[in-house]
């Protein structure tokens, strides 16, 4: 295979190949290194700048010092709640029809459609919902902005959960159907059953991706100095905070902007340390 | 024979299996209604363009005369310079992690790089803001243009502003590099230990054994896990928006602010003022998915090809 | 006495497709083919299961006798692209009907797999009474669970071994006590027919004795139907034989009779050890 190459010496042979080793090794460091530097200024930044009120209070306007970001805060916790609410029910049902029919066509073009759907551009699927959902009746609601996430999280969890669906083994399934179960009763009591901590796992995973999604908020959500619980309301929520404050002028907004940005990190990195854990937990030796 | 009753429906049976179908279904109705809607929301200002929509760079709200050429150049420009300097690395922590890394540090590495996938694109928005533009106006910049005296080439010359194409691109970087190495990882991974062996038994070097075997038989793997990274950063919004500086020009240089499709859009959404100019914003979504489909479809067949080859 | 029966069942029935069946036949299978895509796997199978009695299915890898099996409580179907024609009565009533459910079929013919399949997330308890929890329109209650669940046991010759650990999780026991805890799952719903496929092929030689020992004990209440490759356990445990080559089964005599003096030159080749 190297046969156009004149022959080198072993020695030297040996040698380019410990040195494209190491230059492997260096990519490794040159890729962590972004994290360990945003990390370590989120923690620096955003610390100092962290106190009891950014949870509590809401935010001020310009030139008071003080104010939080509680109405963000909540606005996430209620967009994340609608969006799971739509997306993991229909996202594990899609999930679980793509495992019971792994060689059918439907299956085939619904599970390349859902990979096409997970690569797109998450300011499209909010262009979409502004258009399906904001335009018609004429103003931004919260209802719009979980709709989004939904649509995001949906072939996330539908792929996942096929995946999950998938270690279980057929025998298992088989068991169930020989002592009389029904199909329905099988699949959900005994493989889903089974499968169920591989498919938390991945519904985390998608809560901590949609979690951080900005821009499909920006023609749905929309963002709301106010409090608001409202479905029917525009809301805020922690990433289009941070944004906001982000790219103002003002230096207290500023680092409003840096501790939102570690607690929605923190969000994030809880949900998916969470979701790690669950899978070690159940599949922990099982897993090959 | 009474014994034996074996008749009855089951309703439960068929309730599941519409319910699930109904909700595979919703996957692919999501996808047309997708398209549709933002074809409907485009459509007034590609009636009122046409293609010189693609090709003009007067982006005038006031007057009504749209053109996306400068986003367009934009995005195609940051995606690429994300690409140039993201796939060497990324391919590089892949083997790393598949071939060399020892076990106990293959989770923890493989953890830290899938981690960068996590950070919300507004969290390196803001490092990008407050770190990396400062960090690129004040010593990259300069270094580049005076030190190097690349200052007269048409990709390093005018201002260092910070807010740039090079921002975007670096940016770009990090943030498809989580996604181009796992997939890679994934498919070199998938490469049958046979071809690893036979390499070896010829008296390969193990860097011979990975040149000379493992990466041409992932190849195509490799290419579609760079198109994913290139469908992820060509609609990457708000980290690009927040450090490039937004500006509707096509510039040579890498130090002058541009604008990406995606970051027209968020940019200037809140500010539209009138139908024409929302939906010019639309129609630029609209191209940019047109775009992002034909990447993702190319990438999922690539990498499909080897995964199944690999089964095989 | 043997010598003096008429010739073997098997192949008269095979020559007159629409013989009547043995007058104590549970089940009778009558014109049975089984596809796999274009595939036949079983072919023209004609043959009586006899109530209380334990019926080996012997024959070499790729025999179709474990597709013959699965027949018998319509689990073939579940395979896709599997495809089943012809008659398997249940008490004189065709499985195969149109307006029959697999899933009574499957009631009231349990089955067990080569490989123990405990279900993991559920503990011994409710294992074995998972088929009787799904089969009643009411749940049970936790003494009626528990009776069952100690009857079932008993007769699967596991209580003694379990009785401490009825709330442990099933993945817990060891593969023999896991495979007999699935045939406690299956006599829990008090199936008239029990279908064994290879029920011993991942044990060591001791709980394959007790599962055989058990095999042994059931004859008489329930109807067993047994697929194995080891033909000395099809002569320690079964009252008839079966002998199927190529998808076809080739001849049925009481066990004693097949592995002395067979009729067919093709079932003498196999057990005397020529060919599988």
């Amino acid at each position: 295979m190297t046969s156009r190459a004149p022959r080198r010496s072993i020695r030297a042979r040996r040698a380019r190949s410990a040195a494209m080793v190491a230059l492997t090794v260096v990519a490794a460091l040159l890729a962590t290194l972004p994290l360990v530097l945003i990390l370590g200024l989120l923690l620096k930044q955003g610390a100092s700048s962290l106190n009891w009120a950014f949870f509590t209070a809401m935010p001020k306007p310009v030139g008071e010092t003080g104010g939080g970001m509680a109405n963000a805060l909540a606005g996430t916790l209620m967009l994340i709640a609608i969006a799971s609410a739509i997306g993991l029910p229909v996202g594990i049902g899609a999930g679980m029809y793509l495992a019971e029919h792994r060689g059918g066509r439907l299956a085939s073009v619904v599970r390349f459609l859902s990979d096409v759907l997970n690569g797109l551009p998450s300011i499209v699927v909010g262009i979409f919902a502004w258009q399906f959902l904001v335009r018609p009746v004429k103003h931004f609601s919260a209802l719009a902005g979980g709709i989004a996430l939904a649509a995001m999280m949906i072939p996330l969890v539908a792929r996942a959960t096929e995946e999950m669906i998938r270690l279980v083994p057929n025998s298992l399934r088989e068991a169930a159907l020989a002592l009389g179960y029904p199909r329905w009763r099988t699949s959900l009591t005994v493989v889903l059953r089974t499968a169920l901590p591989g498919i938390v796992t991945g519904a985390l995973v998608a809560v901590a991706r949609i979690a951080g999604e900005t821009a499909p908020l920006l023609f749905t959500a929309f963002g709301n100095q106010f409090w608001s619980t409202s479905l029917t309301q525009p809301i805020s929520a922690l990433p289009l905070q941070i944004f906001s404050y982000a790219i103002s002028p003002y230096e207290e907004w500023h680092s409003l902007a840096w501790a939102g940005a570690l607690v929605l990190l923190a969000l994030v990195l809880v949900i998916s340390l969470i979701a790690r854990y669950v899978t070690r937990s159940r599949f922990g030796h099982g897993h090959d | 024979m009474a014994s034996t009753q074996l008749h009855g429906a089951s309703v439960g049976d068929r309730i599941y299996r519409y319910t699930t179908t109904a909700f595979a279904l919703s996957i692919p109705l999501l996808l047309v209604l997708l398209a549709f809607e933002v074809a409907v929301a485009a459509w007034p200002a590609l009636k009122a363009f046409h293609l010189g929509f693609l090709t003009s760079s007067a982006w005038d709200a006031v007057n009504g005369t749209f053109g996306a050429a400068p986003a367009i150049y934009g995005t195609i420009v940051s995606s690429l310079l994300a690409l140039l300097i993201a796939t060497p690395l990324a391919i590089g922590v892949a083997i790393f992690l598949s071939e060399f890394a020892p076990s106990w540090l293959r989770q923890p590495v493989a953890f830290l790089v899938d981690l960068l996938a996590a950070i919300p694109s507004v969290v390196y928005g803001l490092w990008g803001i407050f770190v990396l533009v400062p960090f690129l106006r004040e010593q990259v910049m300069p270094f580049l243009a005076d030190r190097l005296h690349l200052g007269d080439t048409p990709l390093f010359s005018g201002p260092a502003y910070g807010p740039s194409m090079l921002a975007a691109g670096l940016i770009l970087a990090i943030m498809v590099l989580p996604y181009i190495s796992s997939v890679t990882r994934e498919v070199l991974m998938a490469v049958p230990r046979s071809q690893r062996e036979a390499a070896l038994a010829l008296g390969a070097t193990r860097w011979e054994m990975i040149w000379g075997a493992v990466l041409p038989y992932a190849s195509s793997g490799v290419m579609g896990s760079v198109i994913l990274g290139l469908g992820r950063a060509l609609g990457e919004t708000m980290a690009v928006t927040m450090v490039i500086g937004n500006r509707h020009e096509i510039s040579s240089s890498l130090f002058a602010p541009g604008y990406t499709m995606a970051s027209v859009i968020a940019n200037e959404f809140s500010e539209a003022t009138n139908d024409m100019h929302l939906s010019a914003l639309m129609a630029v979504g609209a191209v940019l998915l047109a775009i992002t489909l034909m990447v993702n479809i190319i990438a999922r067949w690539l990498v499909w090809r080897v995964e199944r080859r690999g089964q095989a | 006495m043997a010598t003096t029966e008429p010739q073997v069942l098997a192949t008269d029935v095979a020559a007159t497709a629409v013989a009547a069946p043995a007058a104590n036949a549970l089940i009778s299978v009558r014109a049975l083919d089984a596809f796999f895509g274009a595939t036949r796997a079983v072919r023209d199978v004609n043959l009586d299961f006899l109530e209380g009695q334990v019926t080996a299915i012997i024959g070499p890898s790729g025999c179709g006798k474990s597709t013959l099996l699965r027949c018998l409580n319509r689990m073939h179907e579940t395979v896709t692209t599997a495809r089943v024609e012809g008659e398997v009565r249940l008490d004189g009533k065709d499985i195969y009907e149109r307006s029959v459910n697999p899933i009574e079929v499957r009631r009231r013919i349990g089955m067990v797999f080569q490989r123990p399949t405990p279900f993991p997330t559920m503990s011994v308890r409710d294992n074995v009474t998972a088929g009787f929890r799904a089969a009643g329109r009411a749940a049970p209650s936790r003494a009626e669970q528990h009776a069952i669940a100690e009857w079932a046991l008993h007769r699967a010759a596991l209580w003694a071994e379990v009785k401490d650990r009825l709330n442990d999780s099933a993945m817990a026991l060891s593969g023999g006590q896991q495979q007999r805890l699935c045939i406690a799952r299956a006599l829990a719903t008090k199936p008239r027919v029990l279908l064994l496929d290879e029920p011993t092929a991942s044990l060591d030689p001791l709980s394959t004795q007790k599962i055989e020992e058990l095999v042994y004990e059931l004859r008489g209440d329930v109807t067993v139907v047994i697929v194995t490759h080891n033909m000395q356990q099809a002569a320690r445990v079964s009252d008839r034989t079966a002998f199927m080559l190529l998808g076809d089964l080739v001849e049925v005599a009481p066990t004693s009779r097949m592995f002395t003096s067979p009729s067919d030159e093709r079932t003498e080749a196999y057990i005397t050890g020529r060919f599988g």
